[in-house]
Formats: structure tokens, C-alpha cells, sequence
């Protein structure tokens, strides 16, 4: 087990209307990327603003290797951020703004200049070195408040949004960057984002926050294949949500039924028992339309339309309740269905989730 | 001529109109000071005459000394005070920060009379000697509000990010408002001093009531001078005067547009 560099033990914060957190914890290991994921208003920003200072949680305790440093302020923490804004100093030059964090600290200009050089190497900024702010791009103040941000060598880099101000092709190119950086540079990283892409794409670990709290905490598989609950299957990813009573067990194997017919499940991640009411998440790509029926399943339903989506053909259906369901089928328009054939819904049992199951307590 | 061409002619008209309205009497004054006549409205050839003679009147060498001291420092003072109260309503997040900023900034519209005999009664109850220290203070009073609105804009303008990464990368909040805040500010600091020193040289009415027998003043040279009957002495002051406001008040808006450009593109 990695050594915890971060830990948030209970985090309570109210701003006067209404909880923005609510019992927030969470440990992050020595060179973990650690995202916080969620819509706007969510408190990410907030938590992380206490892990950096510039907000003190009502109760709860900020713990950083071991020591508490619940009432430290932002500037004795060795903790920086790269803010959403970049937030530049506009009056100094791409230098002076990289070289701050050190400059603060009483470093030598020698050692000032030589970090410098070598942050802005790391960002491939060397020759905008004497440039102002004004006078970059988006991108390329990104890099830079990036390498001013890691100036410092801070043990922990919190990053709010650090993209969300670039086009998409940009985007991409930088979360690449940004995770090579990071496994480059060891540092930890806390992430903040409401693009559930990037989140999968990027880090170790994902807390997937609603109202002040968090969803549920694991790996970016755990959160796509095990989602925890309803919002976090909703958010992450295109599925379909099923619900139903638990007919029989088969082994692992769960054999659910409901108005729209029979489905099976493997329940390896929730112990189901017979007559329990449960709900089933199926992943879009999981999900399979057939013209004949198949074992197992009784799930039938009609053809909307069916649309190529390059290299896959997603089909739509509608379940006999009027429920919709939409499934990834053949790689060629000519062999898919044709609207208002009926088909038969089905999936591989082992990569359906059952929501909450019990192996994530909840 | 169709309805539409009227118009297209009216408004430039209108304005003109406008324009000569405002500046005629003053380019009258500015125009006369230069006759070597000495009624207005009878031209009778140019001359700096009057100007010299200005220059070598003691008195009124005393009355600019006393009246660039008084503009300086209450200026100075009003940049300092103003400053530090936008500074700490931007930032207090303080209840009630709307009325105390309204506050602030309402002797900007209480008549300069009423304004004037308060603090007389005030000086008078206290027991202040009227003269110079009695008018620093006024004028520091009266050119608070000039900085304090334009340094509050500047700093509403400003991204609250860029102090909290200052903190973040380990600056105390004195570092940060000496490294940062302080810098960022400062064009809108010098403007709204500019203005307040247009404020305080043209200022009659205050000045009148709080000032001395011993210390006068430009404008209250002007007012006094004109009583006893215009001299074309006068116009050459009050010339020089123009001059000096629209400095101020040019260079004050000149600072403003270009700090506000620099924020915009740092965005």
C-alpha cells in the first residue's frame, strides 16, 4: 500500500445557504492523480480550495503526511494550484511569473533562474520567457501557469479545471501532456473536471461528487463498470437503466423479471437474493440487439431507427413499457435491423452492474 | 429634402450647438487674456503682457504656491485613504459594504455650500485655526471619493484569482498587496489622484469658508479678483488654470483606458 500524502477527514463547509459540503473524506497516495468529477455547483472547486487554504472548512481537519494543517493559510502550504482562469500576474513577464513562487520563499536568484529555465523547459515555453501574458494564447497560458504552479516543487498539485477554457482539440493534446507530466514528475495531482472523458482517460482514481458529497470513489473501471448509484451510472457513460424483482438464482447468475419481459445478471458484485428489487445498468456498447431470441433473456422490443456511428451502428428500440434502449450493433448499415423489426435485447451477464451492490457498502 | 437627410443633418448641428454653449464663455476668457485691451469684448491686439505681469505679482506667485501644496497633499492623502478603502471593501466581503461604499462616495453630491459651512462649524466647535491645515483637510475630504470610486472599479475588474494564486505560491496577504494588488491598481491610484488635484485647484466655494485671512488661493484669488472689478490679469490665471485641470483630468482618463485595455487582454 502506497504511503496517504493527503488526507480529508469529515470536511463540513456552509457558505449560509445550504451545505456546499457535507462530510467529505478522502485519502490520496503519494503520486496518485486523484479527479474530482461532477456538474457545476457540485463542490469540487470548494474542496479544492480547503485542501489549498484559500477556504477553511467549517469542521473536519485537512491532513497532510500525517500533520494536521486544518488552520494553516494558503501561503505555508506545500500544496499550489493551477487555477480554471489561469490567473497570470499580468504586470510580469512569463519569467517573473514563474519565478514568484520562488521568489516569495527567499531563493537565491541563481537557483530562481535555473528552476525557471528548467519549468519552462518541461512546458516547452523556453522562448516566451520574456513575453507578458497578454501576449500568449489560451494554450500557452495554461503551460504557463502550469510550470509556475510547479515551480515550487510543491508535494501536491491541485489543477481546477485546468483545460476548460480550450478547444477540444487542445484539450486532448494537453491531458495527454498533462498525465506524462505527471507520472514524469511524481507529484501528486487532485483534478477537478465535469468531463467524465477526461476523468476515465486521465486519472488513478475518480470521486464522482453530487451535492457536497461524494457518489462514489474508485478507479475510472470501477466507476464505469460498477457504477455505485443511479446519478453516477447516468453521468459517467450512456446506458440504460433497468429495474425489476429478482426472480431466481442460477450460481451467480440472477434472473430478473419485470413488465418488459426477463433478463440475467451476474451478481458477483451485490449477493442478490430472490424477491429483492434491484436495478440493472447496461453500457451502450454492452448492449445487443438480436432478430432471434437468446438464453437467458426475453426482452423484447421494436426498431425506431437505426444510425451509423462510424464503424458501429447504434439502433434504437423501444421496450414494450415504452422505455427506451439504445444498442451497438453490426459495423455495417446493410446488416442491421430495419425500423419496426422486433428484436431481442440481451447482453453478457458478467458486464452488467446491479446498482449499490454491496461490495461498495453502500 | 427627405425626412431621413433632416435628421442626418440635425444631429451635428445639435451637437455643435452644444459644444459652443459649454466652451464659448471659456475660450472668451482664454481669448481675451491674450488682448492688450482690457475689456472683454473689445479686441484691441495680442499680447502675453498680462501673463508676464501675472508671473511677477508676488501675491499671486503665494496664492500657487499655497494652491499646488494644497492640491498635492490633499491628494496624496485623499490616494492613500481612498485606496485603502476600496482595497478593504473589495476584499471584506462585509455586510453593509453597498451603504458604506454609497457613503463614501455621496459628498461628491452634497452641495459644495452646505459642505463648507459644516466644516467651518465643525473647525469652529473644535477649535481648529482655520488657514492651510483647515483646508488640507477639506480638500483630502472632498477628493476621497474620486480615488476611492476609481480604484473600486479597477479592482472589481480584476480577477479575484490572481491574489489567491499569489497566496497559493506563498506570498502573505502584505506581500500580495505590495507584489500585486498594489501594482495592478496603481494607474487607477494615479488617475483618480489626477482628478481629485483638478478637484481640489479649481475649488471656491469650500476653500472660502475654511480658509484664512493670510493664505489664499487660485481660484480664491480669481473669486476676489473679480469682485473688485475683472482685470484681464485675471483671465490670464484662470487660462493657466484650464490648462492645468485639463492635464489632469486628460492624463486621468488616458491611465484609465489603458489600464482597463491591459485587464481586458489579460483575460
Amino acid at each position: 500500500m502506497e504511503e496517504v500524502l493527503l488526507s480529508l477527514r469529515h470536511i463540513f463547509k456552509n457558505f449560509g445557504e445550504g451545505d456546499v459540503l457535507s462530510d467529505v473524506s478522502l485519502d490520496v497516495h503519494k503520486g496518485e492523480f486523484v479527479t474530482l468529477l461532477g456538474a457545476s455547483g457540485c463542490g469540487k472547486t470548494t474542496t479544492l480550495r480547503i485542501v489549498s487554504g484559500l477556504e477553511t472548512p467549517d469542521t473536519g481537519e485537512v491532513i497532510l503526511n500525517g500533520q494536521s494543517m486544518t488552520d494553516w493559510p494558503p501561503e505555508k502550504r506545500p500544496v499550489n494550484t493551477v487555477f480554471q482562469s489561469y490567473a497570470l500576474f499580468p504586470h510580469m513577464n512569463v519569467e517573473k511569473n514563474v519565478a514568484y513562487g520562488l521568489k516569495v520563499r527567499g531563493v537565491d536568484k541563481k537557483t530562481q533562474a535555473a528552476r525557471v529555465k528548467e519549468m519552462l523547459e518541461l512546458v516547452q515555453m523556453s522562448e516566451y520567457a520574456k513575453r507578458m501574458p497578454a501576449q500568449l494564447s489560451g494554450g500557452q497560458r495554461q503551460r504557463i501557469a502550469i510550470a509556475r504552479a510547479l515551480a515550487p516543487q510543491p508535494q501536491l498539485l491541485l489543477l481546477d479545471e485546468p483545460l476548460g477554457a480550450l478547444d477540444l482539440q487542445l484539450r486532448r493534446q494537453m491531458q495527454i501532456e498533462l498525465k506524462r507530466l505527471q507520472k514524469k514528475l511524481g507529484i501528486t495531482f487532485i483534478y477537478i473536471t465535469h468531463d467524465q472523458e477526461e476523468a476515465i482517460n486521465m486519472s488513478d482514481r475518480i470521486a464522482v461528487m453530487r451535492g457536497g458529497r461524494f457518489e462514489q470513489l474508485g478507479t475510472p473501471e470501477e466507476i464505469y463498470d460498477h457504477p455505485a448509484t443511479r446519478y453516477v451510472a447516468q453521468f459517467i457513460g450512456r446506458s440504460t437503466l433497468l429495474t425489476g424483482t429478482v426472480q431466481s438464482m442460477n450460481g451467480p447468475l440472477a434472473v430478473i423479471k419485470n413488465e418488459n419481459g426477463r433478463f440475467t445478471v451476474d451478481s458477483a458484485h451485490a449477493a442478490l437474493t430472490a424477491g429483492e428489487r434491484c436495478e440493472v445498468c447496461v453500457r451502450t456498447e454492452r448492449m445487443r440487439a438480436s432478430c432471434t431470441p437468446v438464453e437467458g433473456f426475453d426482452l423484447p422490443a421494436t426498431v425506431r431507427e437505426t444510425r451509423y456511428a462510424g464503424g458501429s451502428v447504434l439502433i434504437y428500440t423501444v421496450l414494450a413499457d415504452g422505455t427506451e434502449v439504445v444498442a451497438e450493433g453490426a459495423t455495417r448499415m446493410c446488416d442491421a435491423p430495419q425500423a419496426g423489426d422486433r428484436v431481442y435485447m440481451h447482453w453478457n451477464p458478467a458486464q452488467a452492474a446491479v446498482i449499490g451492490g454491496t461490495s461498495h457498502g453502500a | 429634402m427627405t425626412g431621413k437627410k433632416k435628421r442626418r443633418l440635425f444631429s451635428p448641428i445639435y451637437l455643435t450647438l452644444v459644444l459652443i454653449v459649454l466652451y464659448l464663455p471659456i475660450l472668451m476668457v482664454v481669448i481675451y487674456s491674450f488682448n492688450s485691451g482690457r475689456t472683454i469684448g473689445a479686441w484691441q491686439g495680442f499680447t502675453t503682457g498680462w501673463y508676464t505681469r501675472l508671473f511677477g505679482n508676488t501675491l499671486m506667485a503665494d496664492a500657487l504656491k499655497n494652491s499646488l501644496i494644497l492640491a498635492l497633499l490633499s491628494a496624496g492623502l485623499a490616494g492613500v485613504i481612498g485606496t485603502l478603502g476600496a482595497i478593504g471593501l473589495a476584499h471584506g466581503h462585509m455586510r453593509g459594504s453597498g451603504f458604506i461604499e454609497s457613503l463614501a462616495t455621496l459628498p461628491m453630491m452634497i452641495p459644495e455650500l452646505v459642505l463648507g459651512m459644516a466644516y467651518l462649524a465643525l473647525f469652529t466647535a473644535v477649535g481648529v485655526k482655520l488657514g492651510m491645515g483647515a483646508l488640507i483637510a477639506t480638500h483630502t475630504t472632498f477628493c476621497v471619493p474620486y480615488v476611492f470610486i476609481n480604484v473600486k472599479s479597477r479592482l472589481v475588474g480584476m480577477d479575484p484569482a490572481i491574489e489567491e494564486a499569489a497566496r497559493d505560491l506563498g506570498a502573505s496577504p502584505m506581500r500580495v498587496l505590495r507584489d500585486i494588488t498594489l501594482p495592478l491598481i496603481m494607474p487607477s491610484v494615479i488617475s483618480g489622484m489626477m482628478l481629485a488635484v483638478a478637484m481640489s485647484l479649481d475649488d471656491v466655494v469650500i476653500s472660502f469658508f475654511v480658509t484664512s485671512a493670510e493664505t489664499t488661493t487660485l481660484p480664491l484669488k480669481v473669486y476676489t479678483g473679480l469682485r473688485s472689478g475683472g482685470t484681464p490679469e485675471i483671465n490670464a490665471l484662470s487660462t493657466l488654470m484650464l490648462v492645468a485641470i485639463f492635464t489632469c483630468v486628460a492624463v486621468s482618463q488616458l491611465l484609465t483606458a489603458r489600464s482597463k485595455a491591459n485587464l481586458d487582454s489579460s483575460r
